[in-house]
């Protein structure tokens, strides 16, 4: 009885989408400034880390990693990031990787950056916690594809702009894990510190953030994989790094050129999981 | 001991939760039960018109069931919890009326709490969790160490320092809270249920450790506790908290004397009262007295004697002193012997013991069962208030309730 006749479901009655369009538009024209000014540090922060890490010789990012994972774990772990890493570079992926690296670096200092202060305020505020919930859902469930286009239009494509989509994309678990680990200490606790006499940031500083801190690190664990998620959509508007021959692959059908591109991008996951994991667990 | 100096005075205390809590007065104003205005408007009423005094250097038991708002109360004495209405005034200032900044000041230096959970930091060692406080006070770390391992000795605890309280007992991790509270060297202890989730030995050792270190030096304890027996052991007064409200403040004694209603009574119910019932409660004057003013004389005192069907005499000056005791066989000895320089002091009883007023029952017991007559009782001052005999005592022994009831009904009467 009811069919498509009686009620016109494939013609939008709200024109949302030109409200939107026409927003992002006057958006682009007044306040191209403001935008270059939010740009300014990512890509101060990011031209640093991909010239410094390119400049280096490629055997001191291995040992330092090396080192790292031995530290963070052990001899196993040692072996791996060496083998790894070893293997990158003999299959000549050396640079975008390093470029890769430090996209992620970038974008995981912005995350922490924000997310670890918002996160405190969320846990201890729960009007707060309710207000940005869902902004944070919306920020971790909006398909990439949708804002790649506004950000491209406010801040021009490459790899700045690929690391200001990957913050909006791995920033919420570390604002969420931050806020449990807050509110997860306990309440006799931090009764405890305020009949000693502390204040609210002696509770917050020396009790609240240090007993957070493995939930912390596990957050921070979730944004690393989450930002190098995004390395392959980010090289869709231009970014550089282990994306780009995996887009490109896709594009000319090199399958094994895309398969060789997305090995290094599994590699370094892995290894940065691991390390950052077992610093949480410690 | 003197306890007469008011450290803390607590007057009309209110604490109320729920918003607009403004409302709730009126209604208890117009006598509405808490049940009552629970329904009504939603807000539970936590603590309602509590108000009594902590004398200086004493223990004082806050004692209820769980619900009773007892912790709530602890709470608004430093202000963990803000109360409504009412005055908390510690040596003359008011805590409700202070400023933040004068408040931590307050938390820092006067008063410092113990937890029933312990509430120890488990990222800080032994150490650092018993120095916690001096560090907040900004104490430079070479002293707030040393401060703390003083505090750690105190309890027991050298050579821990170094420990993560999770690899300590219960028992020890209290231990490790009461050390934190005492290196701040506080005038005024809170402890809030410190021992209950202690088991019931190393309860019992905790609390005769307290009780060392209140010795050694005389602090003001606000104790918060479920346990009537931990009260009795260690409080110098208890208050009695029932569906928020403070029924009744005293001593173990006055209390079971005379509790304020059925609900006090009925916490004193399992106690054994021989612990707490003092000579004061038992004493008799049933025995023969005789005043003697010049010597006395022999065949008088045999006579009174006899005629008083008892075995035994007291002989008191005019003023109620005790010159001794005598017994018809000791009379009769003296008077058989030597009749003609014979004086009735010859005649007095060896080895006659005296209790005071305020002994406890359990503490007496060696005493009457030793002693060769009933054991005379003398006040402070050494006047003479009547006698104890064993088989009065023993009578107590066996149905103590029934002496406490008679004490009750002539406390009623």
């Amino acid at each position: 009885m009811l069919s498509g006749d009686f009620i016109p479901l494939d013609e939008s009655m709200i024109p949302l989408s030109e409200w939107i369009s026409d927003a992002i538009n006057w958006l682009v024209i007044n306040f191209r400034d403001v935008f270059q000014v939010i740009k300014a540090p990512v890509e101060v922060t990011l031209n640093a880390l991909t010239t410094g890490l390119n400049a280096l010789p490629f055997y001191i990012p291995i040992i330092v990693i090396t080192l790292l994972a031995w530290r963070a774990s052990g001899k196993r772990l040692a072996a791996f990031s060496f083998a790894a890493f070893t293997l990158i570079a003999c299959l000549g992926l050396w640079e975008a990787t390093m470029t890769t690296l430090a996209m992620v670096l970038a974008s995981v200092m912005f995350c922490a950056g924000i997310g670890i202060p918002v996160g405190v305020l969320a846990g201890r505020n729960p009007m707060f916690e309710t207000a940005i919930r869902p902004v944070l859902d919306a920020m971790q469930t909006t398909p990439a594809f949708v804002y790649l286009v506004p950000i491209v239009m406010l801040f021009s494509i490459g790899n700045t702009a690929g690391v200001l989509a990957t913050i909006i994309f791995a920033l919420p678990p570390i604002i969420r894990l931050t806020c449990l680990g807050i509110r997860q200490v306990h309440p006799e606790l931090i009764e405890a510190a305020q009949a000693f006499g502390a204040s609210e940031f002696q509770v917050l500083w020396q009790v609240q953030l240090p007993l957070a801190l493995p939930t912390i690190l596990a957050g921070l664990n979730q944004t690393i994989m989450m930002a190098l998620s995004m390395v392959v959509i980010a090289a869709l508007i231009g970014a550089g790094g282990l994306g780009s021959p995996v887009v490109l692959g896709l594009n000319t059908l090199d399958t094994g050129r895309a398969a060789v591109g997305g090995l290094a991008i599994v590699l370094l996951a892995v290894i940065l999981d691991r390390i950052t994991q077992s610093m949480a667990n410690k | 001991m003197d306890f007469q100096k008011e450290k803390v005075v607590v007057k009309n205390l209110y604490k109320i939760f729920g918003s607009k809590s403004n409302r709730a007065f009126a209604l208890l104003e117009q006598g509405h039960s808490k049940e009552d205005i629970y329904q009504k408007t939603g807000l539970t009423i936590g603590v309602q018109d509590a108000s009594f005094t902590v004398h200086e250097g004493e223990i004082f038991v806050v004692m209820g069931l769980s619900g009773s708002g007892k912790s709530t109360l602890v709470r608004m004495l430093n202000r963990l919890i803000e109360p409504n209405a009412g005055s908390v005034i510690v040596d003359g200032k008011d805590v409700t009326q202070m400023s933040h900044d004068e408040l931590v000041q307050f938390r820092l230096h006067n008063m410092s709490m113990v937890f029933q959970s312990f509430a120890l930091m488990p990222h800080q060692t032994v150490l650092e969790n018993t120095a916690f406080g001096l560090k907040l006070a900004g104490i430079d770390e070479e002293q707030r160490n040393r401060r703390a391992k003083e505090a750690l000795k105190q309890v027991g605890l050298d050579g821990w320092e170094n420990a993560s309280p999770s690899q300590l007992s219960g028992g020890m991790q209290q231990r490790v809270g009461l050390a934190r509270a005492l290196a701040v060297d506080p005038d005024i202890m809170l402890m809030d249920e410190a021992f209950s989730a202690l088991d019931p030995l190393i309860r019992a050792e905790m609390q005769d450790e307290l009780l060392k270190l209140q010795q050694q030096h005389q602090r003001t304890i606000i104790f918060i506790s479920h346990d009537l027996d931990e009260a009795l052991r260690i409080g110098d007064r208890i208050a009695i908290m029932q569906d928020g409200v403070v029924v009744q403040v005293g001593t173990a004694d006055e209390i079971l004397r005379s509790p304020a209603n059925d609900y006090v009574r009925s916490f004193f119910k399992g106690v054994d009262p021989t612990g707490i019932l003092t000579t004061r409660d038992i004493v008799r004057n049933n025995h023969p007295t005789l005043i003697i003013t010049k010597g006395g004389n022999i065949p008088a005192t045999q006579e009174y004697l006899s005629t008083s069907d008892r075995d035994y005499c007291y002989l008191l000056t005019p003023d109620k002193k005790l010159l001794g005791v005598v017994s018809t066989e000791s009379l009769r000895e003296v008077a058989e012997l030597a009749s003609a320089t014979a004086r009735l002091s010859d005649a007095y009883l060896q080895d006659v013991p005296t209790l005071g007023l305020h002994d406890v029952l359990t503490d007496i017991q060696p005493v009457v069962a030793s002693s060769p007559c009933p054991v005379p009782v003398l006040d402070d001052e050494g006047n003479f208030k009547g006698v104890i005999s064993k088989s009065r005592f023993l009578r107590i022994l066996h149905k103590p309730e029934r002496i406490i009831h008679s004490v009750q009904e002539a406390h009623y009467a």
